[in-house]
Order: C-alpha cells, then structure tokens, then sequence
C-alpha cells in the first residue's frame, strides 16, 4: 500500500503552495482492491469449475466442519465493525479510544489466524491429498495471507495514532482509512470464500 | 482533502541526476520514465528478435540441424514473452502511456509517480532474470502459454523463473493501469472533458480496465501453477486428478484480453498520428470511443475461442464463435473512420503516415484472418498451426510494431527536438513493409497444409515456402539497421524540429521541445480541440 | 457527379469480380479426404471471398487516399474539417454486423453439417449410417458408449508417437489403418502430456487431453497415406511426433487387419 502512497514527498514541500488537486489516492486503492478481486474471482472460478467437472476419487477425504470457519465468520465481521469505531474515534479527535479499537481490531485478527491455523492442523486432508484438499489450502492461504498483511497494517497505524507524535490525526486520516477500506475487503472476500467452500 | 503541489519540487528536482544520467535513476518524471520504458523494451526487442532470426534460421531446412530441440522450444517460448510481456505491451502502453497522457490531461505529472517509477523498475531485472534462465538448467520451454502438463514436467528451475518473471511484469503492469486510470479520470485539467480528451486517452483507459480486469487472473493462475511444479498439488496434473483445460480457461481468461492490451493503445496512437499529417479532423469521435468501450466489454469474454479443439462443450463454443466475430464491428468501425480521416486530407507522405497506413492495411489482414478463426469449424482445422502463427504476427507485428515505429517517427521530434531523417526512415518502411509480408504471408499456407506451430523439423515438402518466410525474416532483421543509423544520426546531429514541427494541435505539441520537467512553463493550455484541424482557430496557441 | 459514381460503382465491382475470380480459383487447401473436407472447403471459400472483398477494397481506399490527397508541394493549409457522417457510420456498423451474422450463423450451419453439435452420448449404434456425419469433441463418456466394433480404435498419445489399439483385433499398431467411406469413431487418450491428432485432408483436429477421453468421428472417403501430425507442443521432438493413416479398400483393410489379429488372450 505504501507504494500508492505516492504524495508524501508532495505534502512536505508546501511552502510555496501554487496549485492543488484533490486527493485520488483513496481512488488508487479501490482500483488496486478490484484487481485483487479478480485474483479471488480467478481462484473461486477454479474451484467452482473442479467442482462441477471433477468428480472426487475414490476414497479421497474432503471433509470440512463448520464451527471453526463460522467463528471466523462472526470474528472478521465483528473486527470491521470495530475498525469502522476506531475511525469514528480518531475523527473526533479520540485518539487513545481509536488506539483502543484498533488493537481489539488487530487482536480479533490475530484470533482469526490462530483459529485458521487450528482448523488446519486438525483436518482430515493435507495439501496435497487431492484436488479439494489442494484447491482449499490455495484459497484459504491466500486469504490468510491477506489477513496477515492487513493485521499488522492495523497494528502499524494503530502505533501512527498515538497521542503524542502519531502520524495519524483527523487532519490526516488517509491511512487509516485506506487500511479500513482494505480489511472490509478482506471481510467481505472471506464470506464468499466461506459460502463458496463451506457451505455450497 | 485535497494534496498541494510545488511545481518546484515536486519531483525533488536537485536529487535528480541530470542529462542522460537521469535516465538510469529512479526519477519520477513521467517523461523519464516513458524514456526508460522505450528504450529497455527495444533492447528486449533485439533480443527477441535474434530469437526470431534463430528460429528462422532452424526452419530455413526441414530437419532439426541448428539447434538441440529443447534449445528451440527454449528459443521459442523466450521469443513469445519477450516480445509479448517485454516489448510490446511494456511500450505500447508504458512508454507513450507515460510520455503522453500526462499531456493529454493537462497534467504535470502521472497520478502516483512513485507507483510508476516502480512499475517500470520491475521490468528490467525481471527480464534479465528470463534471458539469465537459459544458463541456469535451461528456459522454460512449454511455450509462452505454459500449458500443463507440459510446464510441470519440463525441467522445474527454467519454468518457475519464468513463472516468477511473468509475475512482477504482471504486476507492473497492473501497477501502470491503476495509474492511468487514475491520471485520466482524476488528474484532468479543469475545464476538460471526457469527450475533449484525444483518442489515445480513451484507448489508454479501456486499455487499463482491461489490465486491472484480467491481468490478476493470470497472477492466481501462475500461482497455482507454480504450486504444482514446487509443492506437488494437482490443479493442473491430471495424475493427481487435476483438470489441464481448467488452466487453459484461466490463462485465455487473461491472455486474450492481453491481445487487446497490445493492440487498443495503437489504435488510440494511430488516431493522434493521422489527423496530424492528414490535417484533418478525427473521423467520428464519438463512435471511436464507444467502439473502444465495445471492444473492451467484448474481449473480456471471448477468451474460449483459443480453445476449440481442447474439449469445450458445444453452447460454449457457439457463444464464443458469435461474441467473438462481433468484435470485428467495433474494429471495423475505427478502420473505416481512419480511411475516411485520410479522405480528402492533405496528406503529408512521410515515414509516420507510411508506417500508419501499413499498420491499417496489415491489421485489415490480420483482422479478417482473425473473424475466420473465430468460427468453430474453420479454427478445428489450423488450430496451432503456422496459419495461426501468421495471423497473430500480422495483428501485433504488422499492426502493433508498425504503430511503434510510427509513433516514433511521429514523437521523435518532441522528445529530442531534432527530426529525424525522412530518407531513412522511408528505406526503413519499405524494407520493413516488405521482409514483414514476405515472412508472414507465406505462413498462411503453410497452415492450412498442413504445418504445425512450434516444430523444429518438418515436412520436406513445405520447404520452399518456409525459405521465402526465412528471407523476409532477414529482410525484417535488415530493416532495424536503417531505423538504428537514423536515431543515432538524429541525436547527434539532426535536423532542429522546433517546437512543433508536424503544426499539431494535441497538448504535447504545445510546449517547448524538449519538454521541461514540469510540462509546461505556466499554467497547462486548455485544449478543447485535440483535432480541430481545416477550422478557424483562435486560441490555441 | 455521375461520373465520379460510375468509378466507384466500376472499382466495386473490379473488386468483387477479382476477389470471386481468386476465390474459385486459388486452391490454398490440401486434397479433400473426408466427409468434414468438402464442407470445410465451401466455408473455406465464402470466408476467402468476403475477407478478399473487404481486404482488397480498403487496400485501395488506403493506397488512394494516399496518392490522390497527398500534399503536393504548392499546397498549404488543411483539409476539410469534416468531423464525421452520422448516416455513413451508423451504415459501416449495421453492415459488418449482418456480414458478422451472417458469417457465424453459416459456420454455425457447417459445424452442425461437420456433426459438432451433436451431443456425444446419444450416438451409441455407429453402424447404422454411413450418411450420419459425426464430429465430437470431448466427452466423458465410458467405455461402453463406443459400440464395439472394428472401427473403433483406441488411440494413445504419449510423448513422441501416436498408439492405435485395435480392441476387436487385439493388436496394437503404429499406423492407422481405415477403410474407405466407412465411419471410424476413436477414443484418445494421452498418457503424458496434451497432444493433437490432426490429419489435414480431413480437416480435423483434437486436442488429446490425459485424464479426459476424448473421442472423434470421422468418415474418409478418398484412398492414400496421410499424415497424421501432433498439433499441440508436447516436448523437445514435438516436430517428429506424426503417424500414417492409410486410407484402403475395404478388402485391403480385411487383409491388413486378419493378418495382424491376434487370439484373445484369456487371463
């Protein structure tokens, strides 16, 4: 993300402020957001197609059970919920309660992983089993290592937003945002992921 | 919120080197940066084609008796993606994507300079690292499509550094269409249009959408692939149940699209460079611009008519046939308004118009070529064979190559300040024109009886025909000498061009040449009327 | 201005009398060998017409433009500014869309005739017609869904050659044996990697995809050795990766086939 973050040299210089324009780097993220989509939508394609075209070997496991994923559901759900309160803070100027909220935010994802984590060691299949097992530890890695990523993106702004010295001020409240932003997708990514694999 | 901008130090100007130096920086002038794009794809161009002469050369005789077999499909896989994801689409779009749509929106510079500079320093490592893989066990050598089971069980190092290169070009080169995408909706000027824009603006963003849309397809897909060379999974190893025809979906699901990507940004540079020397106004603007909005929505789902003969069932193929014929209307519409832009001009005949009329005349060809391989029975026939290879040569050679040598003798002057020379420049065209033609023509037939793509050997009788394609393969490779000479010459010691020698209308024309770093001295002109050519015109300058 | 109509209507049909003349009369296709040949060849032709006509007419359109609106040296200023023609545009879409229609619906028609759209699994009795044209692609059938009987081969790709089983006969062998104007159906499979079986007087081709059978029909009706040549890159000998058909009379064919047959072998 810091890549699209292409205005920081501009914003130092503004001494001799000549001309403006408005800021389209929010812009820049939804445009990167949707081409990571396509990556998802190319990955649940695949699935979908093995799915409907091959036919499980026999004697192949490919078992999955529910209250593991559907906790991880109820979890990424709850965590953006609390980002978009750590937001609401830090534009009233809250900045320990935005803090506050963010690292209950990064915690919940860590939870998240920790629970995919234990999902995977106690299933029945392992990567390489068959074509499921394959095509289930592809998708869920992929999207973990997108929670990955945007947890300690949180945890980063969440050290920006510190009373004294952060970064992060309702004057500047892109990063946050961009990262909010980033973890809804990464929400909204994991509950088609768990409609298209745990439940059809 | 809004970003301030200090023309004076926006790009840090005092960190950068100057002179040619800069060009081996990571500067954020778009303008260096198109410089660099340019430049590197060329080099890979002369990589690419020494492959090409080689393979010509292998084919000169039926048998096998240049190279090693696996050295030629290494040869021939290295030649698909240096041609492909290091020449053109890096130039096509990068180049005088970078160069001129900054211009063309009245900007300074693209949206997220930093992004563009680390798009473009993606590409020459990445490169180095494809062409490197030849000395390590071997290149990849499953073709530049890569088809399991194939690339699994060829030798692993060559096919996964290639797999690794093909990802950081791709991602370059979504990071390029995010950027402008941003640079033509957000960055205008105020006070212009959408519909004001110049018609590369427009090829640019259906361009872009097509890179955003699809290029992360293939990302996922390589991924998956790559899974199976390295960790053993099966998605596309049908020993462990995996389904080959479900990468071929995926693949086409990015690499037909990428036709388009290689193609509309010359159809968008081929309308800035008519009007130009016909002194005429655009034919039909507004239809240019929907028919690149219908070629966009229509290439995004046609991708299956590369496999007609891999098993697809019949309704597929149907639809496919039918959406694919039907992007011939869009094209044929931005054909026939280009014909009607030349009429009645007067026209300037020197090597850009030359290098674009060629460009419409082979592209016709190649577009009719293309209608017939979309239709199912015809395609069963030269599927993968030298018929194929021909028509696709006659779409991003002698129509996208051509529009880069065009757009080069067209832009020549505003990025140097010195013309270049017209006399080499024809002698560049006519041998081109013809070694191009000489080497893919013959090809035609050589599918449709009966040869096979990608083979070293094959059957005496199509010899003849296959040394005529050989000889206008080394005409091609003559051609470059000419072009070479002449920029070398120019550089140096050419001709002053001024500031705007063609008396063009577009924003770039409108600024000193060289450009300065920031664009323009002022405030960037408001140019209402890109191709207001043959009328009054009170402003613009 | 009648003058100027007369050229045009002169240089149009210049155009479609040379580009009927090159299409009825340049042969760019290899001997006609099967069924799917002749029909193949009448799409072939049409699309060799239409794509003549329109290459040939924008050929000269670009070629005159440039010699007839050149700037000559005395001239200065610009051309018309003519930005563009509603009612011409609106007529260079709506015709290459019927063009376009009329081409896909045709082909359609021919890949009907070809026996493509049929749906593979309903052709179970093969010996009833010869007149039945069956083109297949892919399909998953089992093995029971090809009738037993002489005609159908087994074929296997592997890397570099191709395998023909004959399943009644027991026997395998490197050459493809058929009878004349009789309808072989084979199922193909690939051992290692994807292969192509194509023979270019018939006009056919097929990917050979391992882990999915694919099965294709056809119907020869002219006697010769043709090549049978892999069309997909399938490794470092790709190019010599190729086999006969030989195309017989029917008693050759029995000749040929009892004196490779062997005893059931009964395990």
């Amino acid at each position: 993300m810091t890549t699209l973050d292409s205005s920081k040299e501009i914003q130092k210089n503004n001494s001799e402020v000549k001309e403006t324009h408005e800021d389209f780097r929010m812009f820049g993220l939804i445009t990167f957001l949707i081409a990571d989509g396509m990556t998802f939508a190319g990955f649940f394609a695949a699935y979908l197609t093995y799915k409907a075209v091959n036919p499980l070997p026999d004697g192949a496991i490919y078992e999955l059970e529910l209250p593991i994923p559907t906790l991880n559901t109820i979890l990424l759900l709850v965590s953006s919920a609390t980002f978009h309160k750590a937001g609401k803070a830090l534009l009233k100027d809250k900045n320990s309660d935005s803090q506050k909220w963010l690292f209950i935010t990064a915690f919940l994802g860590i939870i998240f992983l920790i629970c995919q984590l234990f999902e995977y060691f106690h299933l029945p299949f392992g990567l390489t089993d068959n074509l499921f097992a394959s095509t289930f530890y592809a998708l869920t890695g992929f999207h973990g290592l997108h929670v990955t990523l945007g947890t300690l993106m949180i945890l980063i702004i969440s050290w920006q937003s510190r009373i004294n010295g952060g970064r992060l001020t309702s004057q500047n409240m892109f990063p946050l945002e961009a990262v909010e932003l980033y973890w809804h997708f990464v929400d909204g990514i994991w509950v088609i992921l768990f409609i298209i694999l745990y439940l059809l | 919120m809004t970003i301030s901008i200090d023309p004076q130090k926006a790009n840090n100007e005092s960190l950068q080197p100057k002179g040619w130096l800069r060009y081996f920086s990571f500067s954020l002038d778009h303008k260096v940066i198109g410089i660099q794009y340019l430049v590197c794809g060329f080099l890979f161009y002369l990589i690419g084609g020494t492959l090409a002469s080689a393979i010509r050369i292998e084919l000169a005789s039926p048998i096998s008796d240049f190279m090693p077999r696996d050295v030629y499909n290494q040869v021939l896989t290295l030649h698909g993606t240096i041609m492909i994801f290091l020449w053109i689409v890096p130039v096509v779009n990068g180049a005088f994507g970078n160069y001129l749509i900054p211009f063309y929106v009245g900007a300074r510079d693209m949206a997220f300079p930093r992004l563009n500079a680390v798009a473009f320093w993606l590409i020459p490592p990445s490169g180095l690292m494809l062409v490197a893989s030849y000395f390590v066990e071997g290149a990849a050598q499953a073709g530049w499509t890569a088809y399991p089971p194939l690339s699994i069980t060829t030798p692993q190092s060559g096919q996964i550094i290639w797999i690794l290169s093909v990802l950081l070009l791709g991602g370059s080169s979504i990071f390029g269409g995010i950027n402008f995408i941003a640079t033509i909706i957000k960055l205008r000027r105020p006070g212009l249009k959408l519909m004001q824009l110049p018609m590369y603006c427009w090829a640019m963003l259906g361009t872009s959408l097509l890179v955003v849309l699809s290029t992360p397809v293939l990302a996922g897909t390589l991924i998956l692939l790559s899974f199976d060379i390295i960790a053993n999974t099966g998605f596309f190893n049908p020993v462990l149940g995996g389904n080959v025809v479900v990468y071929q979906h995926l693949f086409w699901f990015y690499s037909h699209p990428a036709v388009y990507i290689m193609v509309l940004p010359a159809f968008g540079l081929v309308s800035e460079i008519l009007p130009v020397h016909a002194r005429k106004p655009l034919f039909g603007y507004t239809t240019m611009v929907f028919s690149i909005m219908g070629i966009v929505v229509l290439g995004l789902v046609v991708w299956a008519h590369h496999m007609f003969t891999s098993g697809t069932p019949p309704w597929m193929r149907l639809f496919f046939t039918i959406a694919t014929a039907f992007i011939a209307v869009p094209t044929g519409i931005k054909f026939f308004n280009w014909v009607a832009t030349l009429w009645g001009g007067k026209i300037s005949i020197n090597s850009a118009i030359l290098f674009s009329c060629g460009f419409i005349i082979n592209f016709v060809f190649g577009g009719i070529t293309g209608v017939a391989l979309a239709q199912v029975p015809f395609d069963i026939h030269v599927h993968d064979t030298y018929f194929v290879v021909a028509h696709f040569h006659y779409i991003v050679y002698g129509g996208t190559v051509f529009i880069i040598f065009s757009s080069i003798y067209h832009w020549f002057p505003k990025v140097t300040g010195k013309m270049l020379n017209e006399k080499l420049g024809i002698l560049h065209f006519i041998i081109t024109f013809i070694g191009f033609n000489l080497c893919f023509a013959p090809q035609h037939w050589l599918g449709l009886n009966g040869m096979p793509r990608r083979v070293a050997e094959y059957d005496p009788q199509f010899q003849f025909v296959n040394q005529i394609s050989s000889l206008g393969a080394l005409l091609m490779a003559i051609s470059t000498i000419p072009f070479l000479i002449n920029v070398f010459i120019s550089v140096i010691n050419g001709k002053d061009a001024g500031d705007n020698p063609w008396n063009a209308l577009t924003p770039e024309w409108l600024t000193s040449s060289p450009p300065p770093v920031e664009n323009w001295e002022g405030e960037a002109p408001l140019v209402e009327e890109p191709y207001g050519y043959g009328k009054e015109i009170s402003e613009q300058k | 201005m009648l003058n100027k109509n007369i050229y045009l209507i002169l240089i149009i049909s210049f155009v479609f009398a040379i580009s009927f003349w090159i299409g009825f009369n340049v042969n760019l296709l290899p001997a006609e060998a099967s069924i799917n040949a002749p029909i193949y060849d009448e799409l072939f032709k049409i699309l060799f017409i239409i794509g003549l006509i329109i290459f040939i007419g924008m050929t000269i359109a670009v070629v005159y433009s440039l010699f007839k609106f050149r700037k000559r040296n005395d001239q200065i200023g610009d051309g018309i500014a003519l930005e563009g023609n509603l009612s011409l545009e609106i007529v260079w879409t709506i015709i290459p869309s019927i063009i376009v229609l009329f081409i896909g619906l045709y082909s359609y028609n021919i890949y009907d005739r070809m026996g493509g759209m049929k749906e593979l699994n309903h052709n179970h009795d093969m010996m009833t017609s010869n007149t039945e044209k069956i083109w297949a692609g892919i399909s998953q059938t089992s093995d029971n869904e090809i009738a037993i009987n002489n005609l159908s081969i087994e074929v296997s790709a592997m890397q570099f050659a191709f395998l023909f089983n004959y399943p009644k006969g027991n026997f395998i062998s490197g050459e493809l044996h058929v009878p004349v104007d009789q309808k072989v159906s084979m199922k193909m499979e690939s051992k290692d990697v994807i292969h192509a079986f194509w023979v270019p007087e018939f006009r056919i081709k097929q990917d050979i995809i391992p882990g999915q059978p694919t099965i294709l029909n056809f119907t020869p009706t002219k006697i010769g050795k043709y090549p049978i040549i892999c069309a997909e890159l399938c490794g470092p000998y790709h190019g010599g990766m190729r086999a006969s058909i030989i195309v017989e009379e029917e008693s050759d064919y029995n000749e040929w086939f009892n004196k490779n047959k062997k005893p059931e072998v009964n395990l």
